[in-house]
């Protein structure tokens, strides 16, 4: 009895340990164990939250499905660098296969803490300005990935096409942001051409907002907003001024046209992250960041034309026949009408 | 200067008197620097902002927004009275918490509120002949003066006296049988509480709440109460509030002012903070400098009369 038993332990553990090789052969040939991605923004934000889902969209695209192929880590340093270093540190802790950095200082923390994960950029407006890429074709370390440089020249040529009458443009931003300094900078340089004065005034906070942008009524014809945090956050008291003075908004980003502005010609931050997905593909397929030039939103194909024309009428503004031959987007009635590319 | 652009500084200055009421009850009142204004001012948005936007009474948000606030109050108070914590360190564990909190009520980092029903347009529907521009000031100056009053007769009472004794000496009102802890924990209730309404305001009147709003807030009170009080020097309580509220209104102007025309100076946009700086020192030195010319005219013309 007692040598039976024992027999038939040895089988069992014996079997057992068969089939568990057997298990880790074939998963280690046929679906490999799924891949780690931490994902880190360094707020919560409308445009940067549609960046990370575009991402995990187009990594659907190219068939790498969330929770089956891909563990997503999603952090968020809530508004705190300090935070951002800590998160970079525990993605290089749980040794991620890639580190998808959402913001400036999220790429900046990411690049700090390690140099050997790739890290994909999304939403960085000039990583070599950012010290973090050496050039925009090629990084020259583990960093690849998309710029959201709003392309301001675009959007300035609008004006004169939308109010032939226009002289001046008034533009809100913190002065605290670079990205917003180097937008407005250009925007002056630009509007300086088109024949427009820029109005600039600034504020540090999104409470300020609304008395900057009362501080311009009157002197201006328009507003022209750039993707700067503090003026985006309070988008809504723009669009309160808006109305009152019967100031149209040209806004950089499009996801803000439906929320009041008249129209912008921009980057979608949805089909922003959609594109930083391709290039996460281009390194798991092997390729080296290195080898991945840096791309930005600059083809009219991947920009946004959208008009608002709830708020035309409130503004009681005619829209030039032309220009609507041309939009992706209208909104009318509340609801965004969308036409095919 | 256009008109609208006057009413506009009065109408935040109004708003953000509220917040300088409560920040003046703190800081000078209690003698209790606290930190927690800058989480309790969104809450106070963010709570009104997530209840108007799932179609809640704008009153009823206002109530809810003023209760929140009162929390917040209480849990630095406990912070401080029960754990022991140090004043500061109080209001900076409240502050920081109600980033999270903040987030947790709105879902999101921001809730627009433009086309939603607030108490503005309620008191809109209310007289239809009247206009929004109108409308607005008259609203937050009744408010705020109904909140002053309120204030000053509640510091006037048993417990309100009690308030004002804690913040001057601590140790001899204790010695008198006061509970300090408790006076120290209603201060900062009513402080926070008033904080959020201001914040609830804001958030109707400008059209959203963000978790972000909050930067700054301590500091924009706290230069109300400085403000005002080198304005009006009078002692008595009903001055010292309407100093406050004054404070605020000066303060806002200032940087309208500097928005508006200083550009005209030479100065760059992002030197706005500067320049409402400058006229906040020139704000507060200018009573001074009233004493020093009465002073130099009065030596003159003793000076003269020796000379005689």
């Amino acid at each position: 009895m007692r040598m039976n038993l024992k027999k038939s332990t040895v089988f069992m553990i014996s079997s057992v340990i068969f089939f568990a090789v057997a298990l880790l052969l074939m998963s280690g040939t046929v679906c490999a164990a799924p891949l780690k991605i931490g994902i880190s923004q360094i707020v919560e934000h409308p445009a940067l939250d549609n960046c990370r889902d575009g991402f995990v969209a187009g990594m659907e695209e190219a068939g790498y499905l969330a929770g089956e192929d891909v563990i997503y880590d999603f952090q968020n340093a809530q508004g705190e660098f300090s935070n951002a270093i800590s998160i970079a540190q525990k993605f290089k802790d749980d040794n991620v296969d890639i580190i998808v950095a959402i913001s400036t200082p999220i790429a900046q923390a990411a690049a700090q803490v390690t140099s050997e994960i790739p890290i994909i950029i999304g939403a960085i407006t000039d990583p070599v300005a950012a010290n973090i890429a050496e050039r925009w074709e090629s990084s020259g370390n583990n960093i690849t990935g998309m710029s959201d440089a709003a392309p301001n020249e675009a959007q300035l040529k609008l004006i004169p096409r939308f109010f032939p009458e226009a002289t001046r443009v008034g533009t809100i931003y913190n002065a605290g942001e670079a990205n917003s300094v180097v937008q407005v900078e250009l925007s002056r340089e630009i509007c300086q051409e088109l024949g427009l004065e820029l109005v600039e005034v600034t504020a540090s906070n999104s409470s300020e907002v609304l008395m900057a942008a009362q501080s311009l009524a009157g002197r201006i014809d328009m507003f022209y907003i750039v993707t700067d945090n503090v003026a985006v956050s309070a988008f809504s008291s723009i669009v309160k001024v808006s109305l009152e003075e019967k100031i149209p908004i040209i806004v950089a980003d499009p996801t803000f046209v439906p929320e009041g502005g008249l129209t912008s010609f921009g980057i979608d931050y949805f089909t922003l992250g959609q594109k930083s997905a391709e290039k996460a593909v281009q390194v798991l397929e092997g390729k080296l960041p290195t080898e991945i030039p840096i791309g930005k939103l600059e083809e009219p194909e991947d920009l946004k034309f959208v008009i608002n024309l709830d708020i035309a009428e409130q503004l009681g503004l005619e829209i030039p026949l032309e220009l609507l031959e041309e939009v992706d987007s209208i909104v009318l009635s509340g609801m965004s009408w969308n036409r095919e590319k | 200067m256009t008109w609208s652009l006057v009413f506009h500084a009065l109408e935040q200055g109004l708003v953000f008197g509220i917040m300088a009421l409560g920040v003046y009850i703190t800081f000078q009142i209690l003698d209790f620097p606290d930190l927690s204004v800058d989480g309790s001012f969104p809450l106070g948005a963010a709570i009104t902002a997530k209840i108007i936007f799932s179609g809640g009474h704008p009153l009823i948000a206002i109530v809810w927004a003023i209760i929140g606030g009162v929390l917040a109050g209480g849990l630095t108070a406990f912070f401080h009275t029960r754990l022991k914590f140090t004043n500061l360190l109080s209001g900076i564990l409240t502050m920081t918490l109600l980033y999270s909190v903040n987030l947790r009520i709105m879902g999101k980092s921001n809730i627009p509120l433009l086309g939603k029903i607030t108490i503005l347009d309620n008191i809109k529907s209310l007289l239809p002949s009247f206009s929004h521009d109108q409308l607005t000031p008259v609203l937050f100056l009744f408010i705020v003066l109904l909140v002053k009053i309120l204030l000053d007769y509640f510091l006037s009472t048993e417990l309100g006296m009690a308030i004002r004794a804690t913040g001057d000496n601590e140790q001899m009102i204790r010695s008198l049988g006061v509970d300090t802890k408790f006076t120290k924990i209603i201060g900062l209730c009513i402080s926070n509480g008033m904080v959020a309404l201001s914040g609830s305001l804001f958030a109707q009147y400008s059209g959203f709440a963000d978790v972000g709003m909050g930067i700054g807030t301590i500091v924009a009170g706290l230069a109300s109460v400085i403000i005002g009080h080198s304005i009006i020097k009078n002692g008595s309580i009903g001055w010292m509030t309407f100093s406050v509220i004054l404070g605020s209104i000066i303060y806002r102007a200032t940087v309208m002012v500097a928005l508006r025309y200083g550009y005209r100076l030479g100065f760059q946009p992002g030197d706005l903070k500067l320049i409402s700086v400058v006229l906040v020192v020139i704000a507060l030195t200018f009573p001074m400098f009233r004493g020093r010319i009465r002073a130099i005219v009065a030596s003159n013309g003793s000076n003269g009369m020796e000379n005689k």
